[in-house]
């Protein structure tokens, strides 16, 4: 049921894809396709959820489409249902506030058809249950995400982002035919089902990982393969960022999940180590490069970037834990990454919501062009706070229960028997700490500098709140982040089937835990309690204003104003995203950017004032992307000269390759 | 006599390679035409044979086509065009005979070898058909290279459709559909050359193919 459910649903996306393109220049077009794709994506949800909570007998049906021997086959168990939940969640919320935020939009026409056929690929990605289904519709996402990305392409930038996503996204899909291609063999059983019996040696193990490593990782963002993605995200209008970076990556993570933990079979030591190592690096790459960036928007996309690190840690360490058959510790890694992909829909969908509307108020997405936003918007101001506690793991909101829950796993790594893991593993947990750090850094800059001090710019000045709808999408999201945060056990006793389809073990039930506490392994080991903190936090603040208001004193005093730390008036005296940034760009830069900083003095007597280059270079682009683009360019620019040859040397090249090959035929054979 | 059905389709099909050999060394336009229409009508006969011995009378059918369009319809029309445009009679080409001789000599022996090992399972009539079928596709093709002529072009790409048809009859149980799409689509061809030979005339006042390229800014 729940899955005609959802196939309906698809299929009213679609048509309103279809409603959008006509009505697109007029002005029913946006509140039309944007109420439509809400309905359908809530109804979608709502059957997402009954299916993942009712943990039914996982639905399945075969359409005569597609491949006239194969069809399309569709199936939602349980994996897939809590996939369908953070999608239509994440779309909803889009559609919600893209009533509000779509109305700015300039180009309309080139948003309306392609959002709700975006939205549609996406559910389609996780209901499909065969190979060529699961392609043909992670392609149709690609390419509708593509369009709405180049939305804009007057901008040489977006243009720009559009061909690097177009290249990377046709790589990545052209590595996951191959990789399921080797999960078939040579019987070419491409029904998942069919797959999931079949049995595979080593090397096609270790073939096919590295392909999805390199298909899905591409897709989400995994260091190096990250490089289309802070370019492509913030290029689209805000709602579809929200929807890429916060939905689409975790349709990536899906299909990582789908391939790797369930169509592989076993894991073996080694795909966990590589996982492993991958994701510590993007991890802190990520929140580094996120750190130096001054566009609010490509900052979050960056940051997407170490959240997906996070969730492979969890990935990876699953991989571990099933592979030595410690099902307990592996369940509560895989709990605790879908936890996380969870909550970072939540809250990157929240936050780009956020830059969405600063972006509408002020026309701006430079931070060093903003500031004092608080004042002028106050409502989106305190939703975005809450995207940004919860983004950078601060109790009692949710962010902090999935890394919690993380380093829970990480913990377990002792006794895993085999010795590499269990020293990389350790390694990577630092790693994911310091990251934790940086990202909280990252976001007291990013709020800090868009929202408190005082405006930068006229455009700050004149900002004002945001619209309705994009509020209520907004506090909708920031209310689901503190629920998450306050009542973790519900979520994580919602993710059981999940791990025990794919695991056979699940973490013990958490709601019949006293006063809500959540107990991974066991109450000896470590437990936690999000309401008790949240109330802790609530009580302690309320006793301290009213300490402060009772007992301060009331006396009158007179003295000089304070100056906030800047005497001098002028607001481009404050504190910059560039000075916030630059101890840590100090400490990081030189070794992962290659940071150099140089001082130019005029001369004595000259008036000019000194100035300071600091000079950044992308090295993940200089070692591996740069070679291949040249030895590319090369390669065409050699083949370019056939491309002006005369018909008789045409005909002739066409004539010796036919000889040449019938001559092979003849040693050959 | 049980041989004379080998001999016989043998002896056609020998006979279409031996006159694919003769469109080689022409070197004047009229007499390419005549020998192409020669190569139509020994083609003809093959195909009718083939009838005949495989009891296939839907082949005979192919024959008549072959006959009709390839041995006098076409080549007529060819002349014609010759006459209308009045171009000169040599045909210039790009390589001399001898070594053109020794080439397509090599590709017969060739195209015996591939096909003579890789058919080891058909009847001796099919082989050697294909055989000789694929020696005058690849003569057919040698033509077309070595000439620099639009129309004598024309003609090596008609040959090597008449060496496709040995093949496709030579074979037991091809339907007729693949004929006629053959015969239609050589007519088709035809056409759509002819046309482009009066355009390349109207507008470079030849039919040599070299104009095109100097007209695209490149040297030979």
């Amino acid at each position: 049921m729940s899955l005609v459910v959802v196939l309906a649903c698809v299929g009213v996306l679609l048509v309103a894809s279809v409603l959008g393109i006509g009505t697109a220049r007029t002005r029913a077009g946006t509140p039309l396709v944007y109420g439509v794709s809400l309905a359908a994506c809530t109804v979608a949800l709502v059957a997402a959820l009954g299916q993942l909570l009712s943990n039914a007998a996982a639905p399945a049906l075969v359409l005569p489409l597609a491949l006239p021997w194969l069809g399309a086959h569709f199936r939602i168990d349980a994996l897939a249902a809590f996939f369908l939940v953070v999608v239509d969640l994440g779309g909803s919320a889009a559609s919600l506030y893209a009533l509000g935020y779509g109305t700015h939009e300039s180009a309309p026409q080139r948003v309306l058809p392609f959002y709700p056929a975006f939205l549609a690929g996406m559910n389609l990605v996780v209901l499909a249950d065969d190979a060529f289904t699961f392609l043909l519709c992670w392609e149709f996402m690609s390419l509708t995400s593509w369009a709405l990305v180049m939305s804009h392409h007057r901008d040489a930038d977006n243009r720009r982002a559009g061909y690097i996503y177009l290249v990377m996204a046709s790589f990545g899909t052209f590595a996951l035919m191959l990789a399921f291609g080797l999960l078939a063999g040579p019987t070419g059983g491409y029904a998942f089902e069919v797959m999931r019996t079949g049995q595979h040696g080593p090397l096609i193990a270790a073939l096919v990982l590295t392909l999805v490593l390199l298909g899905a990782g591409s897709k989400a963002g995994l260091v190096p393969l990250h490089v289309w993605l802070p370019l492509a995200h913030p290029a689209a209008p805000s709602h579809v960022s929200a929807l890429m970076s916060g939905v689409m990556t975790k349709v990536a993570v899906y299909g990582f999940i789908r391939i790797v933990l369930d169509l592989l079979g076993t894991p073996s030591w080694w795909s966990s180590m590589a996982v492993l190592t991958l994701a510590g690096i993007t991890t802190v790459m990520g929140v580094l490069y996120a750190l130096m960036q001054h566009d609010l928007k490509r900052l979050l996309a960056y940051h997407t970037v170490e959240n997906i690190g996070i969730v492979f840690i969890g990935l990876g360490l699953a991989l571990g834990f099933k592979a030595y058959a410690m099902p307990l510790a592996a369940a509560l890694a895989l709990t605790a990454a879908l936890f996380h992909v969870f909550n970072h829909s939540l809250f990157k969908s929240l936050l780009f919501f956020g830059a969405g509307s600063v972006l509408t108020a002020t026309g701006e997405r430079d931070m060093e062009r903003l500031g004092g936003l608080i004042h002028r918007m106050p409502l989106a101001a305190f939703a975005f706070l809450v995207g940004c506690a919860a983004i950078s793991a601060l109790p009692p909101l949710n962010g902090f229960v999935s890394e919690w829950l993380t380093f829970q796993a990480i913990l377990l790594s002792p006794a895993v028997p085999q010795w590499g893991l269990k020293i990389l593993v350790p390694g990577v947990g630092a790693l994911l700490a310091l990251s934790a750090a940086l990202a909280a850094a990252c976001f007291v800059k990013a709020y800090g500098v868009t929202f408190l001090g005082r405006p930068r710019t006229p455009v700050a000045e004149k900002a004002t709140e945001t619209d309705r709808f994009s509020l209520v999408a907004m506090f909708t999201l920031a209310a689901l982040c503190l629920l998450a945060g306050i009542l973790p056990g519900f979520v994580i006793d919602a993710l059981a089937p999940v791990s025990q389809a794919l695991i056979g073990s699940r973490v013990p039930v958490q709601a019949s835990d006293p006063w809500l506490t959540i107990v991974p392994i066991a109450a000896s080991r470590s437990s936690y309690d999000g309401l008790l903190v949240f109330v802790f936090i609530g009580l302690a603040g309320l006793t301290t204003a009213m300490a402060i208001h009772r007992f301060a004193s009331h006396a009158l005093r007179r003295s000089a104003a304070w100056d906030c730390g800047f005497p001098d008036p002028s607001p481009a005296t404050q504190y910059t995203a560039a000075s916030f940034a630059q101890p840590i760009r100090r400490v990081y830069g030189t070794l992962a950017f290659r940071a150099r900083e140089r001082v130019e003095m005029p001369p004595p007597g000259d008036a000019r004032p000194a100035v300071l280059h600091v000079s950044l270079r992308d090295l993940v682009w200089d070692w591996f992307y740069a070679p291949v683009e040249g030895a590319v360019a090369t390669a065409a620019g050699r083949l370019n000269q056939f491309q002006f040859l005369t018909i008789r040397k045409y005909l002739s090249l066409v004539f010796a390759l036919l000889v040449i090959l019938l001559l092979v035929l003849a040693i050959w054979l | 006599m049980p041989n004379l059905e080998f001999d016989t389709a043998h002896l056609l099909a020998g006979g279409l390679v031996l006159v694919s050999f003769v469109l080689l060394y022409q070197d004047r336009l009229t007499s390419l035409l005549n020998i192409y229409a020669v190569h139509a009508l020994v083609l003809a006969l093959s195909v009718a044979w083939q009838a005949n011995i495989q009891d296939a009378p839907h082949l005979y059918v192919t024959a008549a086509l072959a006959l009709g369009f390839k041995a006098i319809v076409i080549p007529v029309a060819l002349r014609r065009i010759v006459a209308r445009l009045g171009i000169h009679r040599e045909i210039e080409t790009v390589v001399g005979i001898g070594p053109t001789m020794l080439c397509g000599m090599a590709l017969v022996a060739l195209s015996m070898v591939v096909m003579l090992r890789v058919t080891t399972e058909a009847t001796p009539i099919a082989r050697e058909d294909l055989a000789f079928a694929l020696a005058v596709v690849l003569l057919g093709l040698l033509i077309m290279v070595t000439r620099r002529n639009a129309v004598g072009q024309v003609v090596g790409f008609m040959s090597l459709e008449n060496g496709l048809v040995l093949a496709a009859t030579g074979a037991r149980g091809m339907p007729l559909v693949v004929e006629i799409s053959a015969a239609f689509s050589i007519l088709i061809a035809f056409i759509v050359i002819g046309i482009f030979l009066f355009r390349i005339r109207e507008r470079f006042d030849t039919v040599d193919i070299g104009a095109l390229d100097q007209f695209r800014g490149e040297r030979r």
